[in-house]
């Protein structure tokens, strides 16, 4: 069958690419199914400087090497496509992409990873790319001496308020909780910068313009006051959410819409693994997406090889 | 020049070249950003699908790269990249900051017609 593989892995990150060059390597027919484009978070990083034996490389090279890789022992990677529907119980798991191209395999790897929260305030969509950016290095010099906000009180809020500094005349840091979760050195250093202040407890409820970003409205959590600032831009770094909302009342998710796995990355349904950012863990690397991808990929092979023998001896009785 | 495998457009001449040679073209102007790169991916694959349509590059930072940045058409955008979208020489569509293959596919079909 043309499009059964042993082994289909949803998302192409570190994790879901390391689990396809595993597989592919240990002989198994692997697919892996990309929503989006090929590398995940892993292309936000503009610079890696702390994966083992490469000294420095950007996200997106390191990326591009590891498909690479990928396909120089047979994986097949289709990226950009979109999954309508899913059927990951009985021997052969079932994956339907854009409602018509139907996969199957004995084993399933879950890598769907995470993407940005967005605030999801008004019109918040409208002005993206237009007064309101989710990347610092890549839209800080559009609001060269002008006056933006940054939206988020972790360590990517933080250290990036100080490093857009570089660019705008003030910084504001608007923060929901009345404490951060950013280290103490960062929140200090922002602290200590004279470009930036702090509107704590608050957050954006709207957003207004006409061509671009103009303004924005401030709730306070307290008081529930209302306030309008005007404003140049908004960078927003709220954290990551995983992708797993189309997995719901398939495999169990946390509190946290985690995906819950064992050690050797076994999900709650047979043949079904997953790895990387999307499930239930607390640190997330690109080196802990590796360890994952490989772990799930050589429970999956196990898996998928002990189905093969037990096959072969009913077969052969 | 950006490390893609489409169509690099490195000055003002190739630019215009490029507008007077083909009917429909798209050129995504940006850096090898997180932004940036999935447009490409999905330029990439859709250069396949799309034989009506020139799909290009030109990196953001070169001088002549104003003939983009400067587009009346792109008045307001404060992120990379810059997706411009042209019929016969005119721009019909311009967008700014990531897109995704679904955003892009339904501007191509509205515009250029399907593929």
């Amino acid at each position: 069958m043309e499009n059964h593989f042993d082994v289909i892995i949803i998302g192409g990150g570190a994790a879901g690419l390391t689990a396809g060059i595993y597989l592919s390597r240990a002989k198994l027919s692997a697919l892996i199914l990309n929503e989006g484009a090929i590398g995940g978070q892993m292309v936000l990083t503009h610079e890696i400087a702390n994966y083992p034996g490469i000294e420095n490389i950007s996200g997106y090279e390191l990326a591009r090497n590891m498909k690479a890789q990928a396909q120089k022992f047979g994986c097949v990677i289709k990226s950009n496509v979109k999954i309508t529907e899913m059927d990951l119980r009985g021997e052969f798991k079932r994956v339907v992409v854009g409602g018509k191209d139907v996969f199957t395999s004995h084993a399933v790897i879950i890598a769907t990873g995470g993407k940005s929260r967005t605030i999801g305030a008004i019109r918040e969509d409208e002005f993206k790319g237009k007064g309101i950016s989710y990347c610092a290095t890549c839209d800080g010099d559009f609001f060269q001496d002008k006056e933006i906000i940054v939206v988020g009180g972790g360590n990517s809020a933080i250290e990036e308020a100080v490093s857009l500094t570089k660019y705008a005349s003030k910084v504001t840091v608007v923060h929901q909780f009345d404490h951060f979760q950013a280290l103490e050195k960062y929140v200090e250093e922002a602290k200590n910068n004279p470009k930036i202040n702090f509107i704590m407890e608050s957050k954006i409820t709207e957003f207004t313009g006409a061509e671009k970003l103009e303004s924005v409205k401030i709730q306070n959590q307290r008081t529930n006051e209302i306030t309008e600032m005007k404003i140049d831009g908004v960078f927003i770094f709220i954290g990551y959410v995983p992708n797993t909302e189309k997995l719901n009342g398939i495999i169990q998710l946390n509190e946290r819409e985690e995906i819950v796995v064992d050690e050797i990355m076994s999900t709650n349904v047979k043949g079904v693994y997953a790895a990387g950012d999307s499930i239930n863990k607390r640190y997330r690397q690109v080196t802990t997406a590796v360890a994952d991808g490989t772990i799930a990929a050589l429970s999956a092979a196990e898996y998928v090889n002990n189905y093969k023998k037990e096959l072969s001896l009913v077969t052969s009785d | 020049m950006l490390r893609t495998n489409l169509t690099h457009v490195l000055s003002e001449q190739e630019h215009s070249k490029l507008l007077q040679e083909n009917e429909n073209v798209m050129i995504c102007c940006g850096r090898m950003g997180p932004m940036c790169i999935p447009v490409y991916e999905v330029m990439e694959e859709l250069e396949n699908d799309y034989k009506n349509v020139k799909f290009a590059d030109m990196e953001f930072d070169l001088p002549d790269a104003k003939v983009i940045r400067n587009l009346p058409d792109v008045r307001g955008f404060q992120g990379i990249p810059f997706v411009i979208y042209y019929k016969n020489g005119k721009v019909v569509k311009a967008t700014s900051s990531i897109q995704s293959k679904d955003q892009i596919t339904a501007i191509l079909d509205a515009n250029f017609g399907g593929k």
